[in-house]
């Protein structure tokens, strides 16, 4: 159990240090996009890992300080957290789907367009010569 | 079985089976919690993946700092500040609890029900906050669950006046656009604007804006209004066991306030499933 001061020390450290990724994580994002110095704009490459990095640190931070994780036994903190791993190959395999499906919108769009441009059928000359004959 | 059992074995035996030991050194109660919360987390996760594949699978996606650009008392472009500070509100709402669990663990009724107090205004605050960024996207942009007027240039082009000439407003692939609506005898009519093309094979040609990616809105009203509705849900649980707490039932139960430990798990896991949520919706 923690004293009333190592308490206090706990939450303003947790306090500071969430409020100021947070910041940060903004930060990049308005400078990234162009919002702060007009026309420069950050690679999403380099935003991206950035942010993703810092909101998983928040994420750890979180599970364990403020609810503990750090003080229970390993097997309970293990029981937890590795089956979220579970999610790494949901992620890797829902985000192929999603890029395979944005692929085929391309190639959809693509052939719509190669109809447009395509020249028109001069005549209704489609059905056979024939057909005529048994009307 | 007393005839071949050797005097530490029958220990062991009592030790093991004979009742009362806590699986992990954590209480019945305490891991329940940890086990819903790891169900909880993959129902999150599941919505989120759904989000990034979605948004994948399309051709173009609004930009948050576009979206979220709004706040109140001011008409100007305010890009993420009004989410920043709903984050900040989760924080300081986690912060609270900590400090609640601490005077629960010293013992200190009043310590607990003060700072539970303040938990529970920073959760009606965040959702006074949700209420509005809600509003402002319904009413005020016409976004719902199947329509989503917020939407990104594909190609670089200049938008055309009412008689089709061309306007001093241009626009690069990439920039956001919002078709604005008005309400018109209980319909929104849209203005969709048309524009002539400039880059890129079709350019020449002139077109109108249409709507952006549909599954936006209903993406972000599902996902945001499930975590609203887990912090709601937070808010009625921690005003309850505020009650229970004030009225000394669980001082009477001596076991530390446990009570408050599980409650602030789930405030905190409410708290940790919006950073996830901050990041997919309003930072990427």
């Amino acid at each position: 159990m923690l004293s009333h001061e190592e308490g206090i020390r706990v939450v303003t450290r947790g306090l500071i240090l969430l409020g100021i990724i947070t910041l940060v994580e903004v930060a990049i994002a308005l400078v990234g996009n162009g919002h702060v110095i007009h026309g420069l704009h950050l690679p999403k490459w380099v935003m991206y890992p950035v942010m993703i990095g810092f909101s998983l640190y928040k994420a750890y931070f979180i599970v364990y300080e403020f609810m503990h994780m750090k003080y229970e036994v390993p097997g309970l903190a293990k029981s937890v957290l590795l089956p979220t791993l579970l999610l790494v190959w949901g992620i890797i395999a829902f985000f192929q789907e999603g890029g395979s499906w944005r692929h085929r919108r391309e190639q959809i769009n693509e052939k719509n367009k190669e109809n447009m441009a395509a020249p028109k059928p001069t005549g209704f000359n489609v059905t056979p010569a024939d057909t005529k004959s048994f009307m | 079985m007393a005839s071949v059992d050797t005097h530490v074995g029958h220990d062991v035996q009592q030790e093991n089976w004979g009742g009362g030991a806590e699986p992990f050194k954590a209480s019945y109660g305490k891991l329940m919690m940890w086990y819903f919360l790891v169900s909880d987390a993959f129902t999150f996760a599941g919505f989120l993946i759904a989000y990034g594949t979605l948004r994948f699978s399309s051709m173009s996606w609004p930009l948050p700092d576009f979206v979220f650009a709004k706040i109140p008392f001011y008409s100007g472009e305010a890009p993420l500040i009004f989410v920043t500070f709903m984050t900040f509100v989760l924080i300081i709402s986690s912060v609270t609890m900590v400090r609640a669990v601490q005077e629960g663990h010293h013992g200190n009724k009043k310590g607990v029900v003060f700072w539970m107090l303040l938990t529970i205004l920073g959760g009606l605050t965040f959702l006074g906050c949700q209420a509005w960024e809600w509003t402002t996207l319904i009413k005020g942009e016409n976004v719902s669950v199947t329509r989503n007027p917020f939407g990104r240039h594909t190609e670089d082009g200049v938008y055309l006046d009412a008689s089709g000439n061309e306007t001093a407003e241009t626009f690069k692939v990439g920039d956001s656009y919002l078709i604005h609506g008005h309400e018109h005898n209980g319909q929104v009519e849209f203005d969709f604007k048309k524009y002539k093309v400039t880059s890129g094979p079709d350019a020449g040609k002139v077109a109108q804006l249409e709507f952006g990616p549909k599954a936006f809105g209903a993406l972000f009203f599902f996902i945001t209004g499930f975590h609203g509705f887990h912090v709601f849900s937070g808010v009625v649980f921690l005003f309850v066991i505020m009650l229970n707490a004030a009225s000394g039932l669980y001082h009477r139960r001596g076991n530390h306030y446990e009570m408050i430990e599980k409650i602030g798990l789930y405030w905190h896991f409410v708290d940790l499933v919006w950073v996830f949520v901050f990041l997919v919706f309003y930072l990427l």
